[in-house]
């Protein structure tokens, strides 16, 4: 414990000054959704199964893929779903 | 008889993590009787399953608690592979017995930090939660988020391990254990923190089993009773042992959080070296017809999930008991003879987890 006490008192913060001091997003990470539009086909299976209804497919002959980050929770399935996996999960968070 | 106040204890307190409400009639510094009022952070969560599919409730099911979440998404996976007939293959089964057991020591390495800080220890608070920071990191590591797991689905799991990843467990694992086993004998064995748990919120063991005390509530008054023992997921090979103290005050609740929480690190180890190869999930086809009560040892206890289906593709009920539930009657019966400086930590000392009560 003495070991600790002196790295708590001369050592650097455990925490990182967020966010001029940014940690690299850990690779598989679920930080946001990107989708690949020019490989999309707007069949709607993700709109269909996305849980928290974060996604809306304009189907033909508008063709429209929108997506509503602040709705999204991340959880994946849509990527899991997508028949020509075009959607895909970005590490990192935010930009 | 002395004159008795009614003191308002939470919604909104400073080392309530959530709101809860204890009327407490006390006669002078003495609590003489708690009244709980509950209802600030209902959410209709049941309700929401009649709006979804089943399987983007495994989503919802894992917001039902913000700590021990994957292990709720668990219960309802295992309760709609009962119903359902499916077996799962043996990897998907050691792999939720790891994420279960590493997000069990993150709800525990949370709670010390929280009881540390019920007293005013900040020290402690924050050493447990620096080290809560690495298991976080493991998690976001091998599953891809830090609380939010998202890696159970009915029928397996959605994610594996690999063979680094494994690796990477096991050297979190022992990181994690050399930081115990520097902070947990000085945490237990403190003198102010002595002072500020032993004897207090006392539970004897037939109050704890007459009121329905589930997890390490209960383990603290005596009662060796776990559901784990029941061998679901891969407990029945990886093996564990029941902590149990007799006391059945603070300190004995604190000793049976932090002897479970070496002993989750134990069970890593021998699942990650027992580790079957294979396929983590199998498909599953229909929609579930027929109801279930599905059953888990959470890091608070046990919990109980009812299930129907009527053959459509979304449930028709379901139904949570979670284990601060159970809690909640043991607690009044600590708080009566108490100081009203005390009732922070006997509160914070069964782990309340007010949004699942409430869900
Ligand atoms: S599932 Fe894939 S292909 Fe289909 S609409 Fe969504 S993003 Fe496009
Ligand atoms: S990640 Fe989940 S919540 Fe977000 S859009 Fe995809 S399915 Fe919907």
């Amino acid at each position: 414990m003495i070991k600790r006490v002196f790295s708590n008192l001369f050592g650097s913060p455990a925490t990182r000054l967020y966010p001029f001091t940014r940690r690299e997003p850990f690779a598989g990470s679920r930080g946001q959704l990107k989708n690949d539009i020019a490989k999309c086909i707007f069949c709607g299976q993700c709109q269909r199964r996305c849980p928290a209804d974060a996604i809306v497919v304009g189907k033909k002959p508008d063709k429209s893929w929108a997506f509503d980050r602040y709705r999204c929770i991340v959880c994946g399935y849509c990527v899991e779903v997508c028949p020509v996996k075009c959607l895909s999960m970005d590490p990192k968070h935010g930009d | 008889m002395s004159k008795r106040t009614i003191i308002p204890f939470g919604p909104q307190h400073p080392v309530l993590p959530e709101p809860i409400q204890l009327r407490l009639v006390m006669e002078e510094e003495r609590v003489v009787e708690a009244l709980p009022a509950v209802g600030y952070i209902h959410r209709g969560l049941e309700k929401l399953v009649e709006k979804k599919d089943y399987n983007q409730c495994v989503f919802l099911a894992e917001r039902v608690c913000g700590i021990c979440s994957f292990l709720h998404s668990v219960t309802y996976c295992q309760g709609l592979e009962e119903i359902m007939s499916v077996t799962i293959p043996d990897r998907a089964r050691f792999l939720r017995l790891i994420w279960g057991e590493v997000h069990r020591v993150h709800s525990h390495l949370l709670w010390l930090g929280l009881l540390a800080d019920s007293f005013g220890f900040e020290n402690v608070f924050m050493h447990a939660w620096r080290c809560r920071e690495m298991v976080l990191d493991l998690l976001e590591r091998t599953a891809g988020h830090r609380v939010m797991l998202g890696v159970s689905c009915v029928g397996g799991v959605r994610r594996d391990i690999s063979d680094e990843g494994l690796a990477d467990i096991l050297r979190t694992v022992d990181a994690l254990q050399k930081e115990f086993d520097e902070f947990v004998p000085v945490v237990l064995n403190d003198y102010s923190i002595k002072q500020r748990t032993v004897g207090v919120g006392k539970l004897t063991k037939e109050q704890a089993a007459e009121l329905g005390a589930v997890g390490p509530v209960a383990r603290a008054s005596g009662i060796a009773r776990d559901f784990r023992e029941t061998g679901y997921a891969a407990y029945g090979e990886v093996g564990f042992k029941i902590v149990t103290e007799t006391a059945g005050d603070c300190y004995a609740r604190m000793k049976v959080r932090c002897g479970e929480m070496y002993e989750c690190l134990n069970m890593v180890r021998r699942a990650v070296a027992a580790m079957p190869a294979g396929a983590i999930n199998v498909p599953v086809k229909g929609n579930p017809t027929g109801e279930v009560v599905a059953r888990l040892e959470q890091p608070r206890g046990e919990v109980i999930y009812y299930l129907k289906g009527n053959g459509a593709k979304n449930l028709e009920r379901m139904r949570i008991r979670t284990p601060t539930f159970a809690n909640l009657a043991p607690l009044l019966a600590m708080l009566p003879g108490c100081e009203l400086a005390d009732v922070p930590v006997i509160v914070l000392s069964i782990d309340p987890c007010i949004s699942c009560t409430e869900r």
